[in-house]
């Protein structure tokens, strides 16, 4: 028995082709045009990932999500699930409306249900904790649009992951992967990153306690400087063929959108992640977090506020190679100062492989550092 | 909105929780102490109540992918 989804029910809605009669009903004027990361959030909601929720929310939940950090109905939920359109419509409560895309290929249909208007200032202060538009999340946020559309889906065109596909697997998929395994204990690590020796080292602390290692990296829309999906997907294969047991540790990615809201957004990774089945989520140093807007373990502290969240957080401090210790080590085992650890900057690291340099061994394994390098641009711009 | 509702303890506990409540534990009041207990008590029962997301069905069928995608 895996742990239970988030609400205690797997939201799963019809999923079909896009000449699918089930897609039909909605008039002329009722079409809605979503980027690809809203249709990305369409296809979560449609398999689970978001449970409880059945489409996008309404301004009551939005305004306890605010507020209370829960759904209307007192579940822990941290980020807003959103809709964004705008006034210029004659939808009428009730009315199905087809989701577009942007080159008008159906997404969804969805029952609307109303819409309300947002404040940018109140969103980013309390879901990033900051107005500084220079985090990419507020940034987007003063972007876009003030006006929010709620309604339930009730199809939605089956996504295509492309060369994808094949590491994507969806939440009933997952549950049952890990009964099969005969794991009844999951942790899960979120990543967007390539791995370096540090990260092996979390996962690795990690599986000693449970049954199975769920390795889960995020694909999708990111900040320039971050590795490419496929480079993150590549390195991770690497690295598993390499040093991880198959009995333990399997990978499949997630299609989701970063926000970089640090502690809030730990939560909902801990919740998308409780609903993949797992029971445990790694929480390590400035998980989520983009710059300095977040405290180091600022997403551990949260979970404090969530003795009901349904999934248990694993905490560690941040993992290292230590030259005086000769090992890894972490802030909790190691006496040694800053000058002993063996560190390499986002800049320093991307200006190495730049140069078709590799980082030592104690850094990063050799046949992670060698997929990096098989890339021409590895690295977001 | 969230809203808000009055539930009965005796008045010797209601004293217990605001000395624990004293003590620097992050609550703001008994109400926020009694809240967090019930919650994390509320989850347990629930978690319990759940059956397994997926019929006999799904499971041929996702099992079927999963060993030609080399997962099992």
């Amino acid at each position: 028995m895996t742990n239970a989804p988030h609400g205690g029910k797997l939201v799963q809605i019809k999923q079909t082709a896009k000449d699918s009669p089930s897609l039909e009903g909605f008039k002329a004027n009722q079409k809605l045009e979503v980027s690809r990361e809203t249709a990305t959030v369409v296809a979560n909601i449609a398999n689970g990932i978001f449970s409880p929720l059945e489409g996008f929310m309404g301004e009551n939940d939005y305004l306890n999500v605010l507020e209370h950090m829960r759904l209307e109905n007192d579940l822990p939920w941290t980020i807003p699930i959103l809709l964004f359109g705008s006034h210029d419509h004659h939808f009428g409560a009730g009315d199905d409306l087809l989701l577009v895309d942007e080159a008008k290929n159906p997404v969804a249909l969805m029952e609307y249900e109303g819409d309300f208007n947002i404040s940018r200032q109140e969103y980013a202060s309390k879901v990033f904790g900051t107005e500084d538009k220079a985090h990419p999340g507020v940034a987007k946020v003063f972007a876009g649009n003030e006006r929010a559309i709620s309604g339930k889906l009730k199809a939605v065109v089956k996504p295509e992951h492309g060369e994808y596909a094949d590491y994507t697997l969806s939440p009933k998929e997952t549950r049952i992967l890990f009964s099969e395994k005969g794991w009844s204990t999951v942790v899960a690590f979120q990543t967007r990153n390539a791995p370096h020796i540090n990260h092996e080292y979390l996962q690795k602390s990690a599986l000693a306690l449970v049954d199975g290692l769920f390795i889960n990296p995020v694909l999708g829309k990111k900040k320039a400087g971050d590795f490419k999906d496929g480079v993150i997907l590549s390195t991770y294969r690497a690295i598993m063929a390499n040093y991880y047991p198959k009995s333990s540790v399997v990978m499949s990615v997630l299609h989701y959108e970063m926000q970089y809201a640090g502690p809030k957004e730990a939560i909902m990774h801990a919740i998308m992640r409780k609903n993949f089945g797992c029971t445990h989520i790694i929480i390590g140093r400035d998980h989520a977090g983009v710059g300095n807007f977040y405290g180091p373990y600022a997403a551990q502290e949260i979970f404090k506020e969530f003795p009901d969240i349904g999934i248990t957080p694993l905490f560690f401090k941040e993992f290292y190679y230590c030259k005086r210790c000769a090992g890894i080590a972490s802030e909790k085992t190691c006496p040694h100062g800053e000058e002993d650890k063996l560190s390499f900057s986002g800049t320093k690291l991307r200006k190495m492989f730049a140069d078709g340099e590799l980082p030592p061994k104690e850094f990063m394994r050799p046949e992670v550092s060698q997929a990096i390098l098989k890339f021409d641009k590895p690295f977001v711009e | 909105m969230t809203k808000y509702t009055s539930v009965s303890i005796p008045l010797t506990l209601h004293k217990r929780l605001e000395k624990i409540i004293a003590k620097k534990t992050g609550f703001k009041s008994v109400s926020d102490y009694v809240t967090y207990v019930l919650r994390e008590v509320v989850a347990m029962h629930e978690l319990k109540d759940t059956p397994e997301p997926f019929t006999s069905t799904d499971l041929d069928e996702i099992k079927a992918r999963l060993q030609a995608l080399g997962y099992l």
